[in-house]
């Protein structure tokens, strides 16, 4: 015992995205690891989650033992996210051991221990060779026996064999009313807890997950969101990325030369995060359109969220400016994902985005306007939200284009979105209206542009059905 | 009903001093209330660690009444006697009968 110590903690992959980076490798390795919350909030899953990718992804066999479900429930619940434990099952990857526990037909009396429960759990392991555990919900037993003496110096030795027995082990525990599980599990399961959480936030609900705390280990602390989806957990562990992205200095396009113009360079260094702030009726969307357009030409996939308008909408009303997106979504290189802000929390937007970036792997990507998401969260929410968004998007190297909403005359400074994306954000375009004898003028200025010289006259430009045309200084 | 056959199974693990204790036990309750009425078959999980699952085993020791009907489980050293005679349905009643 004492020189694996010395080797120090070994750790094994949780195969739940992004936990893994959080607890700095996975679950601690040989060793038990609690896992608390309460009714609902995915113990069950991230169990079954840890065992199946070990098995796919690790080639580590694993036994899950189940004190509620059966596993017929059990294989019916996890279905809808390709897991097959039957397969699994028969190619002695996987054992599911379902312990009843009927009081109704049960007598207690004289001395007893839990020997059965382990002779059930090791036969389990060395039938196929386990080297992963899950016991959920272990403190059901206390429900099924009275003696809760026995069971727990039955269930400290319980803790200590898997250790001897050098399998990573999951323990699910219900949360209680004044510590983290009911029987007070947190005892015995020291190595590493983990707290799940299943919240509503003016009517939004959001899980959350945290570590308690991680023996030997350095591990984030914060509350990170997760989602349950149709491929199962995966936790935002966005706060832990570190400013060490790489940068590019390719020169690409904002999608017409007079903008292009105004920058030494002509145009915004590949990876850039631009933002546009103006008030309403300031053409933010039709330059975002540009910027899309300038993509898809690159022949690059490019990710279009829009908060306000559905994609045939966008479409339409860009085909009025003469900016055609329709052959672009045809081919695919464009993708419009619409919702209303309102729809789920901050933290789900930026899970979906996570998610739409994975798989599209787009090269540039749109926000349109991420102060529709302010509605959503409270400052500092916001904030840390936009800054994770950044991140992702700084570490992949995608060009990122937000637009801001501010109010007519108000100060840009006291917008709580463009307070939060302007210290962010590689370069910021303003765009105003402003009446003059009796006209309307359409401005726009560079308010800043990293690594890079730009303009700093104030720009005149006029919309028709041709598009945008930047006239003269204003 | 004198016919009934006490169909019993202890399961152990090793020769505990627990499992040693229950054997006793019940071989002393068999023989005063069910004398010639019982079987006990005994189970040891260390030598057959499958069955376990079968009678939905986890404690040890434990009985388990196979017959008459409905499955009983008795856990422990069956020290306290009443319990186990109320858990193996014998009634002093119908013992007597059997006795005479």
């Amino acid at each position: 015992m004492s020189q694996d110590k010395i080797k120090g903690l070994q750790k094994s992959k949780s195969g739940i995205d992004g936990l893994d980076e959080i607890t700095g490798g996975g679950f601690p390795k040989g060793r038990p690891t609690l896992i608390c919350g309460s009714a609902g909030c995915g113990k069950t899953l991230m169990g079954i989650q840890f065992l199946v990718r070990g098995i796919i992804d690790y080639n580590e066999p694993g036994v899950f033992m189940s004190f509620e479900e059966s596993q017929k429930d059990l294989n019916q619940n996890v279905h809808s996210m390709g897991f097959d434990l039957n397969k699994m099952i028969s190619q002695k990857k996987l054992r599911i051991d379902h312990i009843v526990i009927e009081k109704s037909e049960i007598e207690e009396t004289g001395e007893y221990d839990l020997e059965g429960l382990f002779i059930r759990l090791n036969h389990a392991i060395d039938a196929i060779g386990a080297k992963r555990v899950v016991l959920d919900t272990i403190e059901s037993l206390f429900g099924g026996l009275d003696n809760a003496s026995i069971l727990r110096s039955e269930l400290r030795r319980l803790f200590q064999w898997l250790k001897a027995k050098g399998v990573t082990a999951i323990i699910t525990g219900e949360r209680g009313e004044s510590s983290l599980t009911r029987q007070g599990l947190e005892e015995y399961v020291s190595d590493c807890v983990i707290l799940l959480d299943f919240r509503v936030i003016d009517q939004i609900a959001t899980r959350r997950l945290r570590i308690v705390k991680y023996r030997g280990s350095t591990h984030g602390t914060n509350e990170y969101p997760f989602l349950i989806d149709e491929t199962g957990i995966s936790v935002l562990p966005i706060t832990s990325l570190k400013l060490e992205h790489k940068t590019s200095s390719e020169i690409l396009s904002y999608g017409f030369d007079d903008l292009d113009k105004l920058f030494d360079k002509g145009g915004f260094f590949r990876g850039t995060s631009v933002l546009i702030t103006g008030s309403a009726g300031t053409s933010k969307t039709t330059l975002s359109s540009y910027f899309a357009l300038s993509s898809c030409r690159r022949n690059e996939s490019t990710l279009y969220f829009s908060f306000e308008e559905s994609p045939d909408q966008l479409v339409r009303n860009m085909m009025s400016v003469g900016i055609n997106l329709k052959p672009f979504i045809k081919s695919k290189k464009l993708f419009i994902h619409s919702s209303r802000s309102s729809l789920q929390g901050l933290e789900m937007h930026l899970l979906v985005l996570h998610k739409l970036i994975k798989e599209l792997k787009p090269r540039t990507v749109i926000i349109d306007p991420i102060s529709s998401l302010v509605t959503v969260g409270n400052s500092s929410e916001v904030r840390a939200m936009l800054v994770r968004l950044m991140d992702i998007l700084k570490v992949n190297l995608i060009n990122a284009l937000f637009t801001s909403l501010t109010h007519e005359k108000g100060n840009d400074y006291s917008d709580l979105t463009v307070d939060a994306v302007s210290s962010l954000a590689d370069t910021w375009i303003r765009v105003s209206n402003d009446e003059m004898n009796n006209v309307r003028k359409r401005n726009l200025s560079i308010v800043k542009s990293r690594g890079m010289g730009h303009s700093n006259l104030v720009w005149e430009f006029t919309i028709d059905n041709k598009g945008i045309k930047i006239k003269k200084s204003a | 009903m004198s016919k009934e056959i006490w169909e019993l199974r202890l399961y152990i693990a090793g020769q505990t001093p627990k499992s040693v204790m229950a054997l006793k036990n019940l071989t002393k309750y068999c023989r005063e209330h069910l004398a010639g009425k019982y079987t006990i078959e005994i189970v040891d999980l260390l030598v057959n660690p499958r069955l376990a699952e079968g009678d939905q085993i986890f404690a040890i020791p434990t009985l388990v009444r196979k017959f008459p009907e409905p499955i009983r489980k008795i856990i422990g050293d069956l020290s306290n006697e009443e319990k186990v005679l109320v858990g193996l349905n014998i009634r002093p009643a119908s013992v007597k009968k059997i006795h005479s």
